[in-house]
Order: C-alpha cells, then structure tokens, then sequence
C-alpha cells in the first residue's frame, strides 16, 4: 500500500476554507436581507388587518319608532314634500328614551341619545316615509348603525378598564349598550355601507364608493390616454427615430421624467389643466390627465425594453423575405413584445391608483358626499380619501382608513398578479 | 401562379429600365459582356461608421450554381454577403459604395426598393430564425406580404411547393398548425430555406447556414443546397473548407476585407494562386 499523495496542500485547503467562510457569510446577510424585508412587509399586513379588518362589520341596533303624527305633520295634510322637511329628530329621541324610562335627567338623556347614530336613523326614517307616506301614525322597526364610539367599544377599541373621565363612553352608556347587546337589539352586521356610501361627517355612515369610482374614472382616462400614446412613442423611438442626438437626448429626458416626484405632474396639472385650459376642479378627467403624464414614462421605457428584448433575429427574417421595416415591427416584433408592454402599461397603471399628490394638486381632495356621475364632476380618489380619513383624530376614521387600503392594497395585489398572469400566458419562448 | 410569375418578370424588367435611365450604363455594358453573370460588383466597399469593412471588391457572380465566400472571422464575408439583399442598409451606421448589378441593374441606384430585391435576394441566416408561428403561417408569411396567393387554395399549393423544394414536407406535411419553433434545429433551418423560396426568389443567400447543425443535419442540408442549385443563384457564406468545396462550384477568398482570390473552387482548393489562400486552406492561418 502506498501513501495516497493528498490532494491539495496545506496552504490551498486554508484558502479554500477562507473562501467558504466568505461565501458562507455573504449568503447568510443575503438570506437576511430577505427575511428582514419579509417581516417588514408582514408587520405591515398584520397592523393593517388588525386595525382595518373590524371596518368590514358594523354593529346596529334595532329600534321600535313610532310615527308620531303630531310630530312629524302638525298640519294632517300628508303632504310628502312637508313630510320630507319635517324634523325626525324628536320622534327617534321618544323611541329611546322609551326603551329605558330610567333615564330621566337631561345628561342621561343626552347620552342615551348619543348611543345612536343620529344622521343614520333619520336618514332612514325620512326614506320610509318618502316611500311610503301612509306608515306616519304607525309604529315602524327600524334597524340603524350605532354610534362610532359605541362601535368602538363593541369592538374592544376602548378600553372600559380605563378611568370613565378619560373615556369617550360613561358608565352608564356601558351598562345600556351591554343590556342592548345582551337583549339582540344591538347586533354586528357586515358594513355593506362602507361599498355602497360616499363620505360622511360620522364614521359610521362613510364609505368608498365616490372614491372608488373616482378612481376608476380617472385610472379609465390614463389608461384611454397614456397607452396609445405611450406605446407610440416607445415604437417610434425604438424602431424607426434615427439614433442621434436629438432623440438621445429624448431618451435621457423620458428617463428623468419616471423620475420626477409625482406632485411635480400635479403642479404641472395644476397650471396647465386647470388654470390654462380652465377645466373644471376635482374633476376625474383632470385626475386622469395628470396620472398619464405621470404613467408616461413608465409605460415608454417598459415598452421599449420589451421591444428591444425581441430577438433581432426575427426582424431580419422579415426583413429578409421582403416584409418592409413597419411591416417587420408590426407582424412580428409588436406581438411578440405585447406581454411585456401589457405588464408595463399594467403596473403604470396600478403605481397611477396609488398616487395621492397629483390629485391633492388638482382639487381631488374634496369632501364628496355624491358618487360622480361624469367625468367632470366633483369626485375623490381611494388614495385621497385615506389621506383624509388618517387625518381625523377618531378612533373609527383610523379603523376606516386601514381598511380602504386594505382594499387599495387588494386591488393593487389583483391587478399586480393579472400582469404576472399575462405575462405568463401570453410570452411566446423561441 | 402563371400570372404571378410575369407580374415578377415584369417588377424585374423594370428594374432594369430605371437602373439603365439612372446613370449605370458604363456598367450595364460591362455586364454584358460577362453574359452569365448574375451580379457585377466593381469596387464594392462597405463602412461601419468610421471603420471600413470591405475594401472595394470585384467580383462576377455567376447566374448558375453555389458561389462559396470563405475567410477566416472578422475578413468581411459575412458583410460581402448582405450587400446583395441590402441588408446592411438595416444595420445603424453602415454605408455601401460602389456598384453592385443584379441582372445589369444597379441594385443599389436611386429609388430601388430594398423590399422588392429582397422579395427576388431571400436569405436563410446562422441560426435558425423561423418566426413563433405555426409552420404553415411561417412559409405563408412571404407570399402573403407580397399578394403572391389570391385565394386559400393558391397559399395551401405555394405553401407544400415550397415546403417540398426545401425537403421537408413529407416531415411536416400532417402537423402544419404546430410551431416551427418545435422543429429540431435541421428542420427549422429547412423551413427557413421554405420561407425564403416561398416568395419565388432568383437568388439565395446562405449566411453560415450549417454553423448550428449537427453533422447529419449538415448533409441533408448540403443536399439540398446541391438540389436547389439548379433553380437559384445561391451564395453561401462558410467556416467550413470541407463545405465549401463539397456543395460549391466558384469559391472566393477573402482575407481582412479584401477578395484575395476567386475562381473555380476545384482551381481554389487544389492550385491556389495567393500565398494566403494557401496558408488559409492548408490550416496555417485562420
């Protein structure tokens, strides 16, 4: 047996062990690097599931009205544009106070009434009565949201340990709304409010739905305006401009505008749409302008790499069978790069959904209590309203403006994960 | 069909007509004399920008048969190749002097359109380019572009005519719906030679057309080369002495961007006249 002679001598092994050190220690930071924006991202999701999630269902109580005739219509003359006028305040105060006689002073009263959301029940009222003016003079059962802070504590936002002084709800509150709970008359329902209503003065009664047309209606004319224009451009720089410098500076220029904070587009839209052109303020269609401007870019640089990202070969094959140079990019380099200038004009489109600046710029920060029927009217967008809502110092305006980003994440997400699926189903391999 | 190749004819003859009124006419003379030349180059020089390519070329190349243009890397072959289907005017920077006739008609004289020579110059490339349609749509592509088919009928019989001169429709023939890209690498090549007859060339130019092959895909195609020889004007590009001499009949040799020898390629590969075709075909240099 001989000696085996061995295979590398002591130096190269203490090399190769420092090099694996080295290589050890950088895919551990690397690994790092992940799981560190991985739980940022996680801690992010969780906070704004715990504090949005509850927005999704609203607690309601169940009330017995009576119709007060005397009230409601001193005149007996039915009349449903004096019914409409009428105050219904008196007659949901009656049907509270009657529900715990106890109450007789006139704090107790205050804060009994304070239980429901005033504006919610007479809105309710006043629509059955609109619907039916025959109901004055019997007694109806209504079902309305409860007060925000009465929500709140429903929902263990307030804590009852806490020193009454330094709580919004008394203790006499706590005691009703748990005899209510308790009895079924206070009940949690699914918040379809928050889909269906515009903004309100009372958390309770706000919802989405001008912003999320809103948005929609402005993202529709980015969309219409940016992607024909867009997808032109980067067509015409990448395949037919002459490459000198007047389009390298063009290129430069387009780099740098993806580059410019979006409130610049808003104060371009600011000048140019509203005070130039005199189109209306608030308005999704200026909306819509300043998000192409500002998707431009995006959307031309997205579209060229996909353009360029065809191999040359097939253009020449073209070419080589007598196609001309438009027919070449058209018939073949166009097709075969829409996957990619779809995702572009997709992931412009969901960075435009998000964009608050812009808008602030033009007006689209209004308090809008309509959903916007045309492009030209008044209308919020979903990332305003958050901004708006985070501004409020209740407790519910917190809890709603988590859950519209929940719902502006999830939209994002969505639209995110159609162009990973289009890119997927569409991208032809050679 | 029959009209379609007058209508042909016809685009070629005026070709003429414009080339002779352009202000060629010192050199249609000179091609006539040289009866079976398909394309006359006199002093046929090619600039990237500063650098020149090519550094004015001579060369008559004849109407029948395989003219093999071979060099080692970097000597202006491949360059020499793309003049003929003007297929360097794609190329940012790039500029041809000097006069290159294609049947006595300066293919390079104002107001010649590239698409109409490159419908008579087709061209087959290194690698295998079919385009990512289905078989049938990528030899249809052509006749299609150029209104060469009136009806369904006349593209399904441009399509298997094609398809046979290029050797591969018996491969093919009950899977036209399927990618070309599917084909193995021998195939696509022959379906890329389909595509380029499909448009009813005169001339085929073949850029390396092996370099991707194995060795058996190699002889189909050099078969076919050698069949196809009888009806095109082919000139093909290669790395390959063995190839050159094999499919072959004229062999030019070029050398840092000059046509250092041209002639027979027996003459070529068995008596060459230059010092450098000598080192280059007897492996001392290249």
């Amino acid at each position: 047996m001989t000696d085996a002679r061995p295979l590398a001598d002591r130096a190269a092994l203490a090399r190769i062990a420092r090099r694996r050190r080295g290589e050890a220690a950088f895919r551990t930071a690397s690994m790092a690097a992940v799981v560190a924006a991985v739980a940022m991202l996680g801690w992010l999701l969780v906070t704004l599931v715990g504090s949005g999630a509850t927005a999704f269902y609203q607690h309601v109580i169940t009330l017995d009205v009576a119709l007060d005739p005397s009230k409601l219509d001193p005149t007996g003359a039915r009349d449903p544009a004096e019914l409409q006028k009428a105050s219904f305040r008196p007659i949901l105060q009656s049907a509270i106070y009657g529900r715990f006689p106890e109450a007789t002073g006139r704090d107790e009263r205050r804060e009994l009434f304070a239980l429901i959301s005033v504006a919610g029940a007479t809105d309710r009222l006043r629509r059955m009565v609109r619907d039916d003016p025959a109901l004055v003079g019997t007694t109806v059962r209504i079902t309305a949201p409860v007060s925000d802070v009465v929500d709140q504590l429903l929902k263990g936002r307030i804590d009852r340990k806490v020193d009454a002084t330094l709580r919004p709800v008394s203790d006499r509150q706590i005691a009703w709304i748990d005899a209510l709970r308790a009895s079924g008359e206070i009940k949690a329902r699914f918040n379809a409010t928050f889909f269906t209503a515009t903004d309100s003065r009372d958390p309770e009664l706000a919802g989405i739905a001008s912003a999320v047309v809103g948005s929609a209606m402005a993202l529709a004319v980015a969309l219409m305006l940016a992607a024909p224009i867009g997808i032109a451009a980067a067509l015409y720089l990448e395949e037919f401009a002459p490459k000198n410098r007047i389009t390298d500076i063009i290129e430069i220029n387009i780099n740098n505008l993806a580059a410019v904070p979006s409130i610049v587009f808003g104060l371009l839209g600011l000048a140019v749409f509203l005070s130039f052109f005199g189109l209306p303020r608030s308005a999704p269609l200026v909306g819509g302008f300043v998000l192409a401007l500002m998707t431009l870019p995006t959307i031309i640089i997205a579209a060229r790499s996909a353009l360029a990202a065809v191999p040359p070969s097939i253009a020449a094959a073209a070419l080589s069978v007598g196609a001309s140079p438009v027919q070449a990019v058209f018939h073949h380099k166009l097709p075969l790069a829409a996957p990619g200038i779809l995702t572009g004009v997709i992931i412009g489109m969901a960075r435009a959904l998000g964009e608050t600046a812009p808008l602030l710029m033009i007006g689209m920060v209004a308090f809008v209590t309509e959903i916007p029927s045309s492009l030209t009217e008044p209308a919020s967008a979903l990332p305003v309203q958050i901004f708006l809502w985070s501004d409020s110092p209740e407790r519910a305006w917190a809890e709603r403006a988590s859950a519209a980003i929940l719902v502006l994440l999830i939209v994002l997400g969505a639209m995110n994960a159609a162009a990973i699926f289009l890119r997927q189903r569409l991208e032809k391999r050679w | 069909m029959v009209n379609d190749t007058a209508l042909k004819l016809d685009v070629g003859r005026k070709f003429s007509e414009a080339a002779a009124v352009g202000g060629a006419v010192i050199d249609l003379a000179a091609a006539k004399a040289e009866e079976k030349a398909k394309f006359v180059c006199r002093g046929v020089r090619v600039h990237y920008g500063a650098k020149e390519a090519l550094h004015g070329v001579d060369m008559d190349v004849p109407d029948a048969g395989v003219t093999a243009l071979i060099g080692p890397s970097g000597c202006g072959k491949s360059t020499f190749l793309r003049v003929f289907n003007r297929m360097n005017d794609t190329i940012p920077g790039a500029r041809v002097s000097g006069s290159v006739l294609m049947d006595g008609a300066d293919i390079y004289a104002k107001g010649v359109d590239p698409v109409l020579l490159r419908a008579r110059v087709g061209m087959v490339f290194q690698k295998p380019n079919p385009f990512p349609k289905s078989i049938y749509e990528n030899v249809a592509y052509g006749p299609r572009i150029h209104g060469l088919a009136a009806s369904r009928g006349e593209l399904d019989a441009i399509v298997e005519g094609s398809l046979k001169k290029a050797a591969l429709w018996e491969e093919v023939k009950d899977r036209l719906k399927e990618p070309g890209t599917g084909l193995s690498g021998g195939q696509q090549q022959r379906l890329v030679i389909a595509r380029a007859i499909a448009v009813r060339p005169e001339v085929i130019l073949m850029d390396e057309p092996a370099s991707a092959l194995d060795p058996i895909a190699t002889a189909r195609l050099e078969e076919l080369i050698d069949e196809l020889r009888k009806n095109y004007c082919i000139i093909i590009v290669t790395h390959s002495m063995a190839q050159a001499a094999r499919v072959s009949q004229k062999t030019a040799f070029f050398h840092l961007g000059d046509l250092v020898e041209f002639g027979d390629t027996r003459a070529i590969f068995t008596n060459p006249k230059d010092q450098r075709t000598q080192d280059y075909i007897t492996g001392r240099t290249g």
